[in-house]
């Protein structure tokens, strides 16, 4: 046989290797910081003025004006940490979901668990009339959180009469929100002015509504799955490479699927029977962080925490404050500012980035 | 040493796709898996890279049946380069690191970091390392996924179709890559393809395959106007040009 080597080219840019890693790390703090900051701003805006030294006293409960510890404690700080939750988990459940199903569309909705969700609240509102009973919120977050995981159950089910794929996965999610849909419209034939009201209400999306407990099993949950997709990082990044190749790196790919579309389930349940139904979070964060750091999950996971939590509690500082007094439904300004982004991202993005 | 014994398969409810494969491949040499589409050569790929469990047969490498190991371990021994090249916002060095996944625990270590230099600097890539796999063009991306096969210290290399989207020159540079590899760390490599002058060109062993049997196994001699027609249903020469075999379709 013929051995003449061909030369193997070259284009000379090693350096670029260590700018890229250090530019990743700088808009990590650089999200860090921007969260940080709308954290201080979310505190410090509302109808209560006072001083930002007070406000931050009141966090520790020390602030001198004893009102300003109620408003803090009982007011602010439970909305900015519901915000700040919800968000994180909202932006990697989509992360995640984009990256196991190949599909930058993904988000919890393809699933159909917010779909499950709504349904659940309906039936809890229409059906067991809980918004007229006292404690029936968190009735109405219950019956939610069940809907939602039972798209999960579905989904899991149907699995296991056939292959999953990620195509398989977001065709069903398609026809359970259609199912799920259909399902929340005929309860809502059924129902009176006041239960429709009241099931209109919860689908805007309120983070004022959840009290600490709901807000520690958020927490709990959405720490689970940014742990567990974090320490598995680099099996999504061998996602990137293609199922057969992520395969040969001795990756249970079929396995990992489950997992992570339970786990996603299970975070968006936790988070949308609380505070009803956020869109977009989950479906723009990380192509915003896809754009500054690349598709590598090492920064691309806690980016899309990060940059998460700061949409949502950025669209909520902007509902509470640009008509005060009245507070603006979250979901609502999520998703009107959320769309044109979208829009943005998508003819803004250079070729193969998303 | 590779050795494949009485492998078979079927798809559920399907025909046999795989009916008795054996040969074995010594180490350091390359093979070639030729036949035409649905003679069964990528699902034998499928079975050596446990994506399929094979339905009854055997698979070993250097003594060690590949079939009852762990994913993980599997990994450790085989690497796999695919048809389609990831284009993808990820750095060069990121994705030969995905090599090293088979080995990490939590992070990745000084060794693995070695690793991934030294598989670079065997495919060129080290000055490239910065640069995302989107900027490249198909060769170098190739070039890439077979620095990340090499970065997982396989003793086997499978790989399906590898040349299929890339231009003649390309073809060229991966071939004679795969079989430097292959004769300088001993590492051996199977190869799907269809091109049987290039297959000739670069390759020491050929794997016949006609529905999902193996018609011939051997050195370039198996190839021949006999087994192009019998393989290919196509009438054949073969030529000897400057010490080249070669093979020539009326």
């Amino acid at each position: 046989m013929n051995s003449d080597r061909l030369p193997l080219e070259n284009n000379g840019c090693g350096g670029e290797y260590h700018k890229n890693k250090v530019k990743s790390i700088w808009i990590l703090v650089l999200l860090g910081l921007v969260l940080a900051a709308a954290v201080l701003l979310s505190l410090w805006a509302g109808s209560y003025d006072t001083p930002v030294t007070e406000l931050l006293r009141g966090i520790v409960n020390q602030a001198n004006d004893p009102k300003i510890n109620v408003v803090v404690q009982n007011v602010r700080l439970p909305r900015i940490c519901t915000a700040v939750i919800a968000g994180a988990g909202l932006g990697v459940v989509g992360c995640v979901l984009q990256s196991i199903l190949d599909n930058p569309l993904a988000s919890a909705s393809t699933l159909g668990v917010s779909q499950g969700a709504s349904f659940g609240a309906a039936f809890a509102i229409i059906g067991l009339n809980a918004g007229a009973q006292n404690g029936g919120g968190l009735w109405i977050s219950l019956a939610a959180f069940a809907g939602s995981m039972g798209v999960a159950a579905v989904i899991l089910g149907l699995s296991r009469f056939s292959q999953i794929t990620p195509e398989s996965i977001v065709l069903a999610g398609v026809a359970i929100s259609s199912m799920f849909t259909g399902a929340t419209t005929l309860l809502q034939y059924f129902a009176d002015e006041v239960e429709l009201t009241t099931l209109t209400f919860w689908t805007f999306g309120n983070l004022g509504s959840a009290g600490w407990g709901q807000i520690r099993f958020m927490l709990l949950v959405v720490l689970l799955s940014s742990v567990y997709s974090i320490f598995h990082r680099w099996d999504f990044n061998a996602l990137l490479a293609g199922t057969e190749t992520a395969a040969s790196l001795g990756i249970h790919v079929r396995r990992m699927i489950l997992i992570n579309m339970v786990l996603c389930c299970l975070t968006a349940s936790a988070i949308v029977s609380h505070v009803g139904l956020i869109n977009f979070i989950g479906l723009v964060a990380p192509h915003i962080v896809r754009r500054l750091v690349g598709n590598n999950h090492v920064y691309l996971i806690p980016g899309t925490i990060l940059a998460g939590a700061s949409l949502l509690l950025l669209g909520d500082l902007l509902a509470r404050t640009v008509v005060s007094p009245v507070i603006l439904p979250t979901g609502a300004v999520t998703s009107f500012l959320g769309a044109p982004l979208f829009l943005y991202l998508l003819f803004k993005r250079r070729k193969g980035v998303c | 040493m590779l050795r494949v014994k009485d492998l078979k398969f079927h798809y559920q409810g399907g025909q046999q796709v795989l009916k008795e494969i054996n040969f074995k491949l010594e180490d350091g040499k390359f093979l070639s898996v030729l036949g035409n589409n649905g003679a069964g050569k990528s699902t034998m790929l499928k079975c050596f890279n446990r994506i399929i469990d094979p339905e009854a047969g055997s698979i070993s490498l250097d003594g060690e049946e590949i079939c009852r190991m762990p994913m993980r371990e599997a990994a450790k021994r085989m690497a796999f380069v695919a048809q389609t090249i990831p284009n993808t916002q990820m750095t060069v060095h990121d994705m030969v690191m995905l090599g090293r996944k088979p080995y990490m625990q939590w992070g990745f270590t000084e060794n693995d970091h070695r690793i991934v230099h030294e598989a670079m600097e065997r495919l060129g890539l080290t000055e490239m390392r910065g640069r995302f796999l989107n900027e490249l063009s198909g060769g170098e991306r190739q070039k890439v996924m077979l620095a990340r096969a090499l970065a997982q210290k396989p003793k086997l290399l499978l790989l399906d179709e590898p040349t299929s989207s890339l231009d003649l020159k390309n073809q060229y540079q991966v071939l004679q890559t795969v079989r430097d590899i292959c004769h300088e760390t001993g590492i051996a490599a199977i190869m799907v393809i269809h091109d049987l002058n290039l297959a000739l060109r670069f390759c020491d062993r050929f794997l016949l395959m006609r529905d999902g049997a193996v018609f011939r196994y051997g050195d370039a001699h198996v190839i021949d106007r006999e087994a192009i027609w019998q393989i290919y249903g196509v009438q054949g020469e073969t030529a000897d040009v400057r010490g080249q075999k070669i093979v020539m379709v009326d």
